[in-house]
């Protein structure tokens, strides 16, 4: 990984004038983000590229953010990166800032599904940063044969119990249940969430966590055999130990997207569309991609993708045309409620 | 009690054992050459090179050690005050309630507590809206413990004091401060480790940016990616400069004596 | 300035913080439990009690229960093996005390995730604790010491027995050494100075050491949920899951309102428990 973000670093260096965005006013934003999910030097070169300086705030979860946001109006934030049915919250809360397309003509890299996406048609309060599946992540060496099914996760082998993780997250936890099922990621019949969450109590039995940080090292040290994950970061994993492979189960899977969201009490809502022109750039985009292992919904960067990278990499191909066939996860509502009453029953079970 | 003595010597040295154990597995890690917690692939001081070049967890470090230090302060101060007000009067719910509080309130509701309301006053937040809300759930600490002390102290050598005609001032400063010392530089140790360790109340009242993020704040978000040994060269750093600190103020303290 | 005067000045800046900066804050969330969340997450200002039926509902009691348990267990022993400890650190030369007590902290002044994480590489299967049994011989199959109570309890022990070692200390420290020599002198055997003159003094460091890790573990969630691997719910992971994942503000206040009540109502019976062992002790 380091070769690869050398040479990212040494392209980007030479074409970043492609990103620039003439005759904005300089000034300072302040960007909440996932830690090491965007590349290390993403504010000098936004920097060098626009003259606005730029700080970057860390959350740990997309729940996190959201109730400081929540509590406190988002007053100093100019983007902020949250998952989409959080940006999806936060659009209905009203606090989120409408997109303004004109001030980012770099929209035009994304892949036209990616302007399409179900929570947010024509991309009116947010911007897609990072988008992907998730799946079953697993060692080929340990697991035998190749998992297909949500319920090789749920009803696993008996060689298996005991070094499953599931995701803790109650949208995901949920999700494989309902996958598993056929119900939609979405559902909110109180019935339907009554048997996945029977369902997800029996297979707690054969689980050795709930992860959603750690499932790929506890792969690469062979304490877990078979994990449930995000497609990226099935990645971090293949990178250490290039046995671990990554499936979308037969039943399906949802297509997350990870998003650009501007506060309405952002106070530099100029420069903060500066910066997510710059994201979608074709460099940026490309840079992103090889650096934090995802794919992006920018076409132009991932048509410039080394085929190698691609191939050690196999979920970074997916076809979009493909991933747009999965469901996007969705903002429940009140059925919100009755997901996390359900995950603490199943947390709560002995 | 010779026996017991050495019985309870040995008891004291597992429990630093103990205490020590997770400290020196840390320790060790940071020197691993690999970026996981789980494996052990050479010895390496890379990381302790890196953590130089990373400004973020030395500011945030920085950072933390000054709302620590400066809501301990605040908070021994009042607290001491308050346990010094308080233990000599009747009993009374209200404010037995009122000084349990603090520690009771779950952090998660504090700290959004206090978000909504320095939202609704239209404070602006920074290092030092972590200050303030810091020294709440301190304050309580640190009375708690002073309190203890206070139990059986012997109000008849204050009276004797004022009695001798010295100050409310100079008794307070010559003859109680010296007697509750021990429970009040307890309370201050406890304050100062509590505040150290803190992250949701800090992460929620923290100004945006990273002047004002600690570096509980800086870990919590960091192990999304499991704990590198960046973060580990960091902590041993921390405990040897503990270390370093305690060993001075012995030398220092070696001319006074504990007073009982 | 009359005694009583003193005591108003000395309690007013404390007090006033406490005032400000917790009770009006509090006051403003929990307010919000007598209404209902909003579809998305706001405040839908309809008022009722449901939110605290709901907090009765057998998935909630269940969950109060295991915290308490597990709470109690985290308390139990740290108490048991912080007492000793203490008794040592005080039986000490004066000038060593002082550096026994900051070693005991010392290890606190790192980092709380990462010791918690430096505890999953020692208890996990391929861990430092396993691997060094196996490879002594005494145990075949690594032991499940992770991902479960076992590890909570664990380390909630460890992150709060330092405070339970300060707030003995800080007791024992106090009592007058005359009082322990005097019953020897008058023939009591050591346990019975003990039982009878050392440990009813000290019981308010012990009660006040006590209430601290109960309080402390039962509102904890990093623990359970790091070493419990998610696998436990506990009040802690509850009331996060409410204001943050559910985004239920009126639930999740209900609930801590509940907690809070309870927990008073411990401290008092505590407190009332403590004054009537420490009338005893003195008439003893």
């Amino acid at each position: 990984m380091t070769m690869l973000r050398k040479l990212a670093a040494a392209a980007a260096a030479a074409t970043v004038a492609l990103a620039a965005v003439p005759g904005l006013a300089a000034g300072k934003i302040v960007i909440s983000n996932w830690d090491g999910y965007m590349p290390a030097d993403m504010a000098e070169q936004f920097q060098a590229a626009t003259g606005i300086e730029m700080e970057v705030a860390l959350h740990a979860t997309n729940e996190e953010i959201m109730g400081k946001i929540v509590a406190g109006g988002g007053k100093g934030y100019d983007v902020l990166f949250v998952s989409s049915p959080f940006a999806e919250a936060l659009n209905q809360l009203g606090l989120a800032a409408k997109i303004d397309h004109g001030m980012i003509p770099n929209l035009a890299n994304l892949y036209p599904q990616a302007n399409e996406l179900a929570y947010d048609p024509g991309n009116t309060y947010q911007v897609p940063y990072a988008w992907g599946t998730t799946g079953l992540c697993y060692r080929s060496d340990l697991v035998a044969g190749t998992p297909d099914s949500w319920s090789d996760l749920l009803n696993p082998d008996d060689a298996l119990k005991g070094k499953i993780t599931m995701l803790a997250t109650d949208r995901w936890l949920m999700a494989a249940g309902m996958l598993a099922r056929g119900y939609s990621v979405n559902e909110t019949d109180q019935a339907k969430i009554d048997e996945v969450k029977a369902d997800l109590i029996a297979a707690k039995k054969n689980l050795l966590a709930y992860d959603d940080t750690t499932f790929y090292s506890k792969l690469v040290s062979g304490e877990a055999s078979l994990v449930h994950a995000w497609d990226g970061w099935c990645n971090y994993g293949t990178a250490e130990n290039d046995q671990i492979k990554y499936v979308i189960p037969k039943e399906g899977t949802d297509l997350w997207v990870d998003t650009m969201v501007i506060p309405a009490a952002s106070e530099n809502k100029e420069a903060a569309h500066a910066f997510i022109n710059f994201v979608l750039g074709q460099e940026t985009g490309k840079w992103v991609a090889e650096n934090i292992m995802y794919k992006v919904p920018n076409k132009a960067a991932m048509e410039l993708l080394d085929p190698g990278y691609v191939a050690a990499f196999p979920n970074i191909g997916y076809d979009p045309a493909e991933m747009l066939k999965q469901e996007q996860m969705r903002d429940l509502g009140a059925a919100q409620k009755a997901y996390t009453k359900a995950v603490s029953e199943i947390t709560a079970s002995q | 009690m010779p026996d017991l003595s050495r019985w309870l010597n040995a008891h004291l040295w597992l429990v630093y054992v103990f205490l020590y154990a997770p400290i020196l597995v840390l320790m060790g890690l940071s020197f691993n050459r690999a970026g996981m917690p789980t494996a052990w692939t050479g010895f390496s001081t890379a990381w302790y090179g890196k953590l130089i070049e990373s400004p973020e967890i030395t500011s945030a470090a920085f950072n933390t050690l000054i709302v620590a230090s400066v809501s301990t302060v605040i908070a021994t101060m009042l607290g001491t005050a308050l346990a010094l007000g308080v233990s000599r009067r009747r009993p009374s719910s209200a404010l037995e309630a009122l000084l349990f509080a603090p520690m009771i309130i779950p952090d998660i509701v504090l700290a959004i507590a206090l978000l909504s309301f320095y939202t609704l006053l239209g404070f602006t937040l920074g290092l030092h809206s972590i200050i303030l809300s810091h020294v709440v759930f301190n304050i309580a600490f640190v009375c708690a413990i002073v309190r203890t002390r206070l139990r059986h102290f012997d109000y008849s050598v204050v009276e004797a004091s004022v009695d001798l005609g010295a100050s409310e001032f100079t008794t307070f400063l010559r003859v109680t401060l010296p007697m509750i010392w021990p429970g009040v530089l307890a309370g201050a140790l406890l304050a100062f480790t509590l505040s150290v360790d803190e992250f949701i109340i800090a992460y929620f009242t923290a100004g945006p940016g990273s002047s004002s993020t600690t570096l509980p704040m800086r870990i919590y978000a960091m192990i999304r990616f499991g704990v590198t040994p960046e973060i580990n060269a960091m902590a041993t750093i921390v405990m040897l400069f503990s270390f370093t600190l305690v060993l001075v103020s012995q030398r220092i303290n070696k001319g006074t004596v504990t007073r009982s | 300035m009359t005694p009583r005067l003193r005591s108003w000045l000395l309690m007013l800046p404390g007090i006033g913080w406490l005032t400000v900066f917790m009770i009006v804050p509090c006051l403003i969330v929990f307010f919000y439990s007598f209404f209902e969340r909003g579809t998305y997450g706001g405040i839908d200002y309809i008022f009722g009690f449901q939110n605290f039926s709901r907090a009765a509902e057998p998935v909630y009691r269940t969950i109060f229960l295991t915290s308490a348990r597990i709470a109690l267990e985290a308390t139990l022993i740290a108490v048991v093996v912080a007492y000793p400890a203490a008794y040592a650190i005080s039986l000490a030369p004066k000038a060593r005390q002082t550096r026994l007590l900051l070693l005991v902290m010392l290890p606190f002044w790192s980092n709380y995730l990462i010791r918690t994480y430096a505890w999953i590489v020692l208890l996990n299967r391929e861990g430092l604790i396993n691997r060094g049994l196996r490879g002594m011989g005494v145990i075949d199959e690594p032991l499940p010491i992770l991902y479960n109570e076992f590890a909570v309890v664990t380390g909630l022990v460890y992150n709060y027995l330092p405070f339970v070692i300060l707030a003995i200390y800080a007791s024992i420290q106090r009592i007058d050494p005359s009082l322990r020599e005097a019953s020897e002198d008058l023939g009591a055997p050591g346990w019975r100075t003990f039982l009878r003159v050392t440990l009813p003094l000290t019981l308010p460091g012990v009660a006040a050491g006590a209430v601290f890790v109960f309080v402390l573990s039962i509102g904890n969630f990093i623990t359970p949920d790091l070493l419990g691997g998610g696998r436990l719910q506990m009040v802690g992971n509850l009331i996060y899951d409410q204001f943050l994942s559910a985004r239920d503000w009126p639930f999740g206040a209900a609930v801590s309102l509940v907690l809070i009540f309870i927990m008073m109502l411990l401290l008092f019976a505590q407190a009332a428990a403590v004054n009537r062992a420490q009338d005893h002790g003195r008439a003893a």
